[in-house]
């Protein structure tokens, strides 16, 4: 069996690597021509409307369907080579709303998928802890709420100790509780190197948590980064949000006059500034310069949901 | 190949019809069916109570045609479109395994299920009937449901290779019932309507070898050749050779009846 445990001298490689990869079914264009570089130990995050091949990429990275063109390398080795029994036991999967056997209990499941990943069946109850089930282990699946299964579904990915997660829409079902522990769970993987593609369809969730991400439309990756590097490449404006007395929106509105704002609207107790990112720092200097007049100032970034929109609008 | 990971697959398959209580359910079926057989399959003729073990397995014969292809073709019609259907199969294929491996596994655990109650059931009666027959009708009563199994498992991987053909559960189902009907009810209709039609013209000759593309009719062949009683009764003594009657041959070619079914869905499966 390959090892497919990092080198040190890999250690900065990407540890997913796709190239050229497309997936075509007769005239439609699943995935076209997707370049991608994962790396170790990273969060990365896939988003896309419904249609635009994440899924399809997730079950090509996992070697379960066969690209028309292209490869998928984990860790320099085919994901559907010779080595795909190693390339599997080091990946967790946790598809879009995953389906488990009803008759079994919670921890049955775990033990029957600890067996063929050849994971140890002692992992099961804490993999059941880990994700708040350990009272439900005995219960049968049939009687599992749909955020309990899809928390079992996540226990399942955990088993085996996985190097790399590919979560595909894996809070979906979840109560906030259940999701702020999710996310305390891949913070805690990612901090012992675990590599972890996620997607979502809830970009707030996700904004903030993950390292890189890339935007797929079309089967095509539109574009891919730091959230920050995505809101530089869409150059998308700022808002400021300026609160001052009302008898000084004239003199807010005079003192950015000769700067490049895109627009300024009147509110009730604040002005709202759209700028350019080139002109943020100008306006911050403008505005510290009334005097105090100036009560309170937030700046408003472009969300990532706004990215989004911009690149696949 | 890893051998552990169709074991898992299995012992999943297996270890669910037990749960569900579909062993038990097939097991006492089998067991009533026979034990009603055995005791009053000479009501007709003014008598109850167990007569012969020939005249039983004939008897049962006619039942186990029946019946366990219609068993088989049930237990496995749904298992990989029905995994496929309800989302699971992408989970399973994720995992450390083998197309083949997961087929096998699904077939084997559920085959396991078939003979098991098959064994149970039939094997019960031969319990209850023990005083009464001698080792020679216990050798006949034991190649009876060995010959059952193999009926069993025959339909059972024609029913995998179509659950992994069709592209829904409905479609599967639709696909086996029409499957029971052509080689229980249909095939023979057709092999008898063209030597009649025919005059006994066409088909006189192949007639016994196309007689093995039915394991329907091996099965029957296996059990009714090997019975003196019930042989001449059947009229196949003067219809099939005896050299294509040899057990070992008949067996042989049901185990053929596993084999490619399987083999083709597997390169179904694979694709």
């Amino acid at each position: 069996m390959a090892d497919i445990s990092p080198t040190p001298d890999k250690a900065d490689a990407p540890l997913i690597v796709a190239r050229g990869v497309r997936k075509f079914y007769g005239p439609i264009h699943a995935v076209d021509g997707v370049d991608l570089d994962i790396r170790a130990g990273e969060l990365f995050g896939l988003i896309g409307h419904n249609g635009a091949g994440k899924s399809t990429l997730f079950k090509m990275m996992l070697g379960l369907i066969p690209a028309t063109s292209g490869e998928i390398r984990i860790n320099g080795a085919l994901v559907t080579g010779r080595d795909f029994r190693a390339v599997r036991r080091s990946v967790g999967y946790l598809p879009e709303n995953v389906v488990l056997y009803d008759n079994l209990t919670g921890l049955e499941t775990l033990q029957f998928f600890a067996r063929l990943k050849g994971a140890s069946p002692a992992e099961t109850g804490p993999a059941l802890e880990r994700v708040g089930l350990a009272q439900a282990a005995r219960r049968r699946v049939r009687e599992y709420s749909k955020g309990m299964r899809q928390r079992l579904g996540f226990a399942q990915a955990l088993l085996g100790k996985p190097r790399i997660l590919f979560l595909d829409e894996p809070t979906t079902g979840l109560d906030p509780e259940a999701i702020r522990s999710f996310y305390a769970i891949l913070r805690q993987l990612r901090s012992e190197g675990v590599t972890t593609v996620i997607t979502s369809h809830i970009l707030a969730e996700i904004q903030e948590r993950v390292d890189r991400l890339a935007i797929m439309t079309a089967g095509k990756i539109q574009a891919s980064g730091t959230v920050q590097d995505l809101r530089e490449q869409m150059d998308l404006p700022l808002w400021f949000s300026v609160r001052v007395a009302k008898a000084d929106f004239e003199t807010v509105r005079n003192a950015l006059a000769h700067l490049q704002i895109d627009a300024i609207e009147a509110m009730d107790d604040h002005v709202k500034v759209k700028c350019r990112r080139e002109a943020k720092m100008a306006v911050i200097e403008a505005l510290a310069g009334l005097d105090g007049r100036v009560r309170d100032l937030t700046v408003r970034e472009p969300s990532l949901e706004d990215v989004f929109f911009g690149f696949s609008d | 190949m890893e051998i552990a990971q169709i074991a898992t697959i299995a012992s999943k398959e297996f270890w669910d019809r037990i749960r569900n209580r579909w062993v038990l359910a097939v097991a006492l079926v089998f067991t009533a069916f026979a034990l009603v057989i055995a005791y009053f399959g000479a009501a007709q003729q003014g008598s109850v109570g167990f007569r012969s073990i020939d005249v039983t397995i004939a008897s049962l014969v006619s039942l186990v045609i029946y019946l366990i292809p219609l068993i088989a073709l049930v237990l496995g019609f749904d298992a990989i479109v029905g995994e496929r259907e309800r989302g699971s199969l992408d989970l399973l294929l994720s995992m450390p395994i083998t197309r083949l491996e997961l087929l096998l596994g699904k077939y084997f655990g559920l085959a396991a299920a078939l003979t098991f109650s098959t064994i149970a059931g039939f094997g019960l009666v031969a319990v209850v009937l023990s005083a009464k027959l001698d080792l020679n009708a216990l050798f006949h009563y034991f190649g009876f449901m060995l010959s059952s199994v193999l009926l069993g498992c025959a339909f059972l991987s024609l029913a995998v290779m179509l659950s992994v053909f069709a592209a829904d559960r409905t479609r599967a189902s639709g696909l086996a019932i029409a499957t029971w009907f052509f080689f229980v009810l249909v095939f023979d209709l057709l092999l008898l309507g063209a030597l009649v039609v025919s005059g006994g013209q066409w088909g006189g000759e192949i007639f016994p070898y196309l007689l093995l593309a039915n394991p329907a009719d091996v099965f029957r062949i296996l059990n009714i050749f090997s019975l003196d009683d019930v042989r001449t009764l059947y009229g196949l003594a003067t219809v099939f050779p005896r050299a294509l009657a040899d057990p070992w041959l008949l067996g042989l070619v049901m185990f053929a009846w596993i084999a490619v079914p399987l083999g083709i869905a597997t390169w179904r499966f694979r694709k």
